[in-house]
């Protein structure tokens, strides 16, 4: 004989009550799945949308504001941008226009943590300049490249801040310290004057004074303006032009090892002028943690919606064919019925399937959107970041869409008289 | 020995307005081994004593000893169980699930009634075998003829050995031929001891059963047919 643990009670006719084993219900499932596979799979499509889109758009966003994260903490966390506070102070009376001090790359080099610093400002002081690879050019001919291109001045710390890719030499303190007439031309304007070559001590005449050019940039990684124009050294155009006009006034740019970026924001301006450091703003770079959290809840909150409405049509979907189903059964559950079946067990099985429906969907749905952003991360050679606690209970979100879309259809089930039912 | 069914003053009324009585004071007793057939017009109450022998509906008033024990007034959950373990449905639209092979809608028998899995196989084969089906045990209704799907019926009925096998027009669906040999296999079923009460409303298929009585207006009549002792 059978040994059973529990041993079922037995009703006063003799007869054991019925059951419906959780075994017997997972192959009935299936076997009521299979039956019509293709109105199965298309039934699933809501709930492989929803899921799938849940699944991808945190997948997607957790990788892209990751990208975000690396790149920012490559590029602009090292970088601190220094300005001359604009406060009446300083602009109402030019007396109080105290710039930058002659020695403020030395000064804040010697900050530890800085890899190099500059200043750099656009001379604008007397209208457009006139470049030119030959002298005696009037303005607005065709000669004159003035027109599109700047005429910059920078420390020779700046150049080295920017981190440009050179053809040459960039000028150095000393050019700096003795006013020399040297410039470095950027590449688009140095292709503009047919400048090609720089072993023949070229020279460029900025309003009919010869510059000598040193070096040609191809690339900068900041201040890209000085690509298109004619940087010399801030002492010589200090000497021709004066100091910074106050309508463009200079800039600061320094370049620190990674992570002393906030430190050097707030010494700076005390290293600068300790008398009066709030002559300075210095801006930090922001905090990256703070960047990355605004882009996910940003960008997370627009598509979780779709997702949630995906996820609703689904669940639409879901209870209709179950619906659908209930009514093309009605004799087979009539059958059930009378084969011993309890209107719970008519119930479980329907619940089962539309449960199984979206538990499966949601299989689909997860391995699509896991799918899809390896795909992107690869094509855009990023990491691929996907948080475990959403991706693992993505599928059970399925489960519960095509439960609770189960719910009315299974009772509908088991309230269908078995005598009715049997008569069709 | 007791009966296999007693029936004492059944009656059936449905309510509202106005209520119908259509079952109106059945006595009936089927020892155990009769073949009984139930005969009578449509509107009768055939299909009300069917469902009430069948324990599909709960008869207004009276008694229902199935196997000696009152049936009559059991909980829902009582009633499936007797229901999946006591008694065989032969249907006259058959009831077979389209997607599932004949071994497999025999097997649908034993699904609630805690069968184990593994011996439900061996037994729908062996009623299968009964019913002369052994070489389509695989075949899916679609494929098979009236008669043949009204023999896998007739074996997923037997398949738990049922104090009662109840057929509601086991061949209103089969052409003379066909039914005459499903007929047949009932016959052959009741000589193995099993109760059966037919309804129908063909005299000769209540020919078949060694007696019969008549229902009319709710009550239930000798058969103005020869009975058999």
């Amino acid at each position: 004989m059978r040994f059973r643990l529990c041993r079922a009670r037995r009703f006063g006719s003799g007869a054991e009550p019925s059951h419906f084993a959780l075994w017997d219900i997972t192959s009935e499932t299936l076997a009521g799945l299979t039956q019509r596979p293709g109105r199965s799979l298309l039934t699933m499509l809501g709930t492989v949308l929803g899921v799938g889109a849940f699944v991808a758009v945190l997948g997607l966003t957790s990788t892209a504001s990751g990208q975000i994260g690396h790149r920012f903490t490559v590029l602009a966390a090292t970088t601190v941008t220094v300005t001359l506070a604009e406060d009446e102070s300083n602009v109402a009376s030019s007396d109080h226009l105290q710039g930058f001090p002659a020695d403020a790359d030395a000064r804040i080099e010697r900050l530890n943590g800085v890899v190099s610093a500059g200043v750099w400002w656009p001379i604008t002081n007397n209208a457009q300049p006139v470049i030119s690879a030959a002298p005696g050019v009037w303005a607005g001919t065709s000669e004159d490249a003035g027109g599109s291109a700047g005429l910059y001045a920078a420390s020779p710390g700046l150049l080295h801040s920017i981190d440009p890719t050179v053809r040459g030499v960039l000028f150095n303190a000393f050019h700096d310290a003795r006013g020399e007439q040297v410039c470095v031309l950027g590449a688009t304007l140095a292709k503009r004057l047919g400048i090609t070559q720089i072993d023949t001590r070229p020279a460029v005449f900025v309003n009919d004074v010869a510059y000598t050019v040193v070096g040609i940039i191809n690339d900068v990684k900041q201040v890209p303006d000085l690509l298109t124009g004619v940087t010399i050294p801030s002492r010589t155009a200090e000497h021709v032009y004066g100091p910074p006009p106050g309508n463009s006034p200079a800039k600061m740019l320094i370049r620190t090892n990674l992570g002393a970026a906030p430190l050097i924001a707030k010494q700076a301006p005390i290293a600068l002028r300790p008398e009066q450091p709030h002559d300075f703003v210095a801006i930090p770079p922001p905090d990256p943690h703070e960047l990355r959290d605004n882009v996910e809840v940003d960008l997370t909150g627009l598509f979780l919606v779709l997702a949630g409405i995906c996820l609703i049509i689904g669940m639409v979907g879901i209870a209709n064919t179950t619906f659908v189903a209930v009514l093309e059964r009605t004799a087979e559950i009539g059958l059930r019925r009378a084969l011993g079946a309890r209107a719970r067990h008519i119930a479980a099985q329907f619940l089962a399937e539309s449960t199984v429906l979206g538990l499966i969907g949601g299989l689909v749905g997860t391995a699509i959107a896991v799918a899809t952003v390896l795909i992107v991360a690869l094509t855009k050679n990023w990491t691929a970041v996907l948080n475990p606690a959403t991706v693992i209970p993505a599928p059970l979100i399925g489960a519960g869409v095509g439960l609770l879309a189960g719910l009315y259809p299974s009772v509908r089930a088991a309230r269908i008289e078995p005598q009715e039912a049997l008569r069709r | 020995m007791t009966a296999a069914i007693t029936l004492h003053g059944i009656t059936r009324t449905f309510p509202g307005p106005p209520p119908i009585e259509a079952l109106r004071g059945i006595d009936l007793t089927v020892p155990r081994g009769r073949y009984l057939a139930i005969m009578g017009p449509s509107g009768a109450g055939k299909s009300t004593l069917m469902n009430v022998l069948g324990l599909l509906d709960r008869p207004t008033d009276g008694v229902y000893e199935l196997d000696g024990v009152d049936v009559a007034g059991i909980g829902e959950a009582e009633r499936s169980a007797v229901r999946g373990q006591r008694i065989g449905f032969v249907f006259q639209a058959f009831h077979l699930l389209p997607h599932r092979s004949a071994l497999e809608n025999v097997m649908l028998a034993q699904l609630y009634n805690r069968s184990p899995r593994s011996k439900r196989a061996m037994r729908s084969r062996r009623v299968l075998e009964l019913v002369g089906l052994t070489h389509r045990l695989h075949a899916l209704p679609a494929t098979m003829s009236g008669g043949e799907r009204q023999r896998v019926a007739i074996a997923r009925a037997m398949v738990n050995e049922p104090s009662l096998l109840l057929c509601d027009e086991p061949t209103g669906n089969l052409d003379s031929a066909t039914a005459d040999a499903v007929l047949g296999v009932l016959a052959e079923v009741h000589t193995s001891g099993q109760t059966i009460v037919v309804i129908t409303h063909d005299p000769q298929v209540a020919a078949r059963a060694e007696r019969t009585v008549v229902i009319r207006d709710g009550l239930l009549h000798a058969s103005e047919h020869a009975e058999a002792p």
